[in-house]
């Protein structure tokens, strides 16, 4: 039972050239309390499996520390680190059976073998798999195979364990399934855990707070409740969940959005570069009677609610650019709506951002090509949720 | 009428010729090509070993027209043969060990470590296979004999290790290439050294490779006459080279069958030996394929 530290974790990579060093992560500042389970988010390519090795031990920072329980870790090679790692890929040894591939870690400690024998019996029975010891990895699914990497990190009593996007390589069913296994068993057992995905929906679901990163800048760090009501950046915004994105002209204490406009909260600051966001279920609607007017263009049943594409001329001006910026709207099953059908929409609430390195182009874009330096972490403050006039 | 009366034989006939026709049609392109293989391989190796069993073999017989191991005794008390054999086994010993001690951790630095020019000094191994040999060997011949190499054993070692490059490098460059590095960083992390992760972990893991390598030198070695010809000569009189003698100087077809036949043995013998270990797909394993 542990806690980590992360002090302005940074890791260049040298390209081919002297000159083309990419930086993977910029300056990284966090903590993890013990017990906790921390989901490092972030889409791919965004830095967040670079930390995790560096965790581990994988990846020497270019400067920063790693510290658990407060020791730092950071001269330690992964073999003497007390971290345990699970990674994407099924990493068992094919040539060894189950039984072999977990006691593995602790034949290296010496331990007797009763000992041993009692430890893998017990960890195969933690990830479901009792008898399963004298098979060979060829012989699991991927499911099976990943529980037993689970197993082989776990039986270790490890301080910390890391898991680098474990299930992304299992279909989706299987995929929720083991990540409630996984989130009971680390619940039982207590472990400080910290989880690297890009499935926002796995780490909703499993995390106690989530980091979302973003080309190897910590963007914010947040319980999942807060990160979906308050994204702190343009970019968490547009990540996590559906988000319906403007830019807006700022008049006075207006919000101009096309031809319509929105109030500006109290103590908004900045002129220019400013943008709103709303979720698609912060919307009221009726028939003719909002702020908004548009035609239903698209109706998406999605199970328990309906997903809703608007198009509102007002907004952009020109036909073409609504029809490239649709509106997305939640609707209850129980409200009539079809495409064609005119509605009108009046945001209930909404973020305001004046955060301009964030640029949206179409709703399918996502934009990851912030440049490390456009977007500094002193942006926190800057989102103000707002009640608009009515 | 009788016409009629034999039209319901028609059908029945037809629709076993149909039958037939369907199965040649399905599975005939298979079996044409398993007697093919068949003919192809176990061909040859037929021939040689009804000479070498064949006392008089006499034109048109299909068969020797008289069986009989006399030529065995006479071939097995020859003076050259009794030297030649041992003589052979120790070079193919060397040749194979020293071939591995230099390529299995240069093709482990090929397979894990990026230096400039990997490519191209990767490449420069299919240099000897790309030239025909016989230029080649004449041209180091000149070479070595100057540095007074010819008709040394240390000559045809080492014009026979130029030969066992290709593969004692490709093969086990694929192989260690083929070893996911998160095998390696997963033994790492649970404790293991590193010198324990590459024993216990990637050398396991590419052993049926290895030996597939070191399988097909030894053998290869072991038949390689033109380098051991060249550079050998005089002194140096090893098994397939005498065999080249012994052809070319007396015209009995059985000499150079029963050589051939006790040629095979040392392969024959390993090859049933490895079976145990070397999975069939090792060696194109080795090579990505």
């Amino acid at each position: 039972m542990s806690t980590l530290e992360l002090v302005g974790l940074t890791k260049h990579f040298s390209g081919a050239k002297q000159s083309a060093e990419t930086v993977a992560v910029n300056d990284i500042n966090l903590s993890v309390g013990d017990g906790e389970f921390l989901c490092i988010l972030g889409p791919s390519g965004c830095g967040k499996s670079t930390t995790l090795r560096m965790i581990g031990g994988f990846e020497e920072p270019t400067s920063g520390d790693v510290l658990i329980d407060g020791a730092s870790v950071v001269d330690m090679p992964p073999n003497r680190r007390p971290t345990a790692m699970v990674f994407q890929k099924y990493t068992l040894w094919p040539h060894m059976r189950v039984y072999d591939n977990i006691a593995f870690g602790l034949r290296l400690r010496h331990q007797d073998k009763a000992q041993i024998d009692k430890e893998v019996r017990d960890s195969l029975a933690l990830v479901g798999l009792t008898g399963y010891d004298r098979r060979y990895p060829a012989q699991l699914s991927g499911g099976e195979q990943q529980r037993v990497a689970l197993a082989r990190a776990l039986v270790l009593q490890p301080k910390m364990l890391l898991l680098d996007e474990p299930f992304s390589n299992l279909d989706a069913l299987l995929r929720v399934r083991l990540r409630e296994e996984l989130y009971a068993i680390q619940r039982r057992i207590k472990i400080t855990a910290i989880f690297v995905t890009h499935d926002q929906e796995e780490a909703l679901s499993l995390a106690d707070r989530i980091a979302v990163m973003n080309a190897g800048q910590l963007e914010q760090l947040d319980k999942p409740s807060q990160i979906y009501a308050y994204p702190r950046t343009l970019f968490v915004a547009d990540f996590i969940g559906v988000m319906n994105i403007f830019p807006v002209q700022r008049q006075g204490d207006l919000l101009h959005i096309g031809q319509y406009a929105l109030k500006a909260p109290e103590g908004l600051n900045g002129e220019s570069g400013l943008s709103v966001a709303v979720r698609p279920e912060d919307f009221t609607f009726s028939a003719t009677d909002g702020a908004w007017q548009g035609v239903i263009d698209q109706t998406i049943d999605l199970g328990h609610y309906r997903k809703v594409l608007v198009i509102v001329p007002g907004l952009f001006g020109d036909e073409t650019a609504a029809l490239a910026h649709r509106v997305k709207v939640y609707m209850p099953k129980s409200v009539q709506a079809r495409a064609g059908d005119r509605i009108a929409l009046t945001p209930s609430r909404y973020l305001v951002y004046s955060d301009t390195a964030v640029t949206r182009t179409s709703s399918a874009t996502r934009t990851s090509s912030a440049t490390p330096n456009a977007q500094p972490i002193e942006v926190r403050n800057q989102a103000v949720s707002g009640e608009d006039d009515r | 009428m009788a016409v009629v009366s034999h039209s319901p034989s028609m059908p029945v006939k037809s629709s076993v010729f149909k039958a037939l026709t369907k199965t040649v049609r399905r599975e005939g392109l298979s079996v044409v090509l398993i007697v093919a293989l068949f003919t192809i391989i176990i061909g040859p190796m037929l021939t040689v070993v009804l000479w070498a069993f064949a006392d008089v073999w006499r034109y048109p017989s299909l068969v020797p027209t008289q069986w009989g191991t006399s030529f065995w005794a006479e071939t097995l008390a020859r003076a050259d043969l009794a030297m030649a054999f041992p003589l052979s086994v120790g070079l193919a010993v060397t040749v194979t060990l020293l071939s591995a001690v230099i390529c299995l951790p240069a093709s482990y630095a090929f397979a894990r470590m990026n230096f400039p020019g990997r490519q191209g000094l990767l490449l420069s191994f299919l240099a000897t296979n790309a030239f025909p040999r016989f230029g080649l060997y004449v041209s180091i011949a000149v070479v070595f004999y100057r540095l007074n190499l010819i008709g040394t054993i240390p000559g045809v070692i080492l014009i026979q290790i130029v030969n066992t490059l290709l593969l004692m490098i490709w093969i086990p460059t694929s192989a260690f290439q083929g070893v996911d590095r998160s095998l390696e960083e997963a033994a790492l992390d649970v404790g293991a050294s590193r010198v324990r992760v590459f024993l216990q972990v990637t050398l396991p893991l590419v052993l049926p490779s290895l030996s597939a390598a070191v399988l097909l030198t030894f053998v290869s070695t072991f038949y390689e006459a033109q380098g051991a010809l060249i550079v050998g000569l005089p002194n140096v009189t090893t098994m397939a080279v005498l065999m080249y003698s012994i052809i070319n100087s007396q015209i009995i077809v059985q000499y150079g069958a029963i050589i051939s036949f006790i040629l095979w043995l040392p392969s024959l013998i390993l090859l049933t030996f490895a079976q145990r270990f070397v999975r069939g797909n090792a060696i194109s394993a080795g090579f990505g394929v």
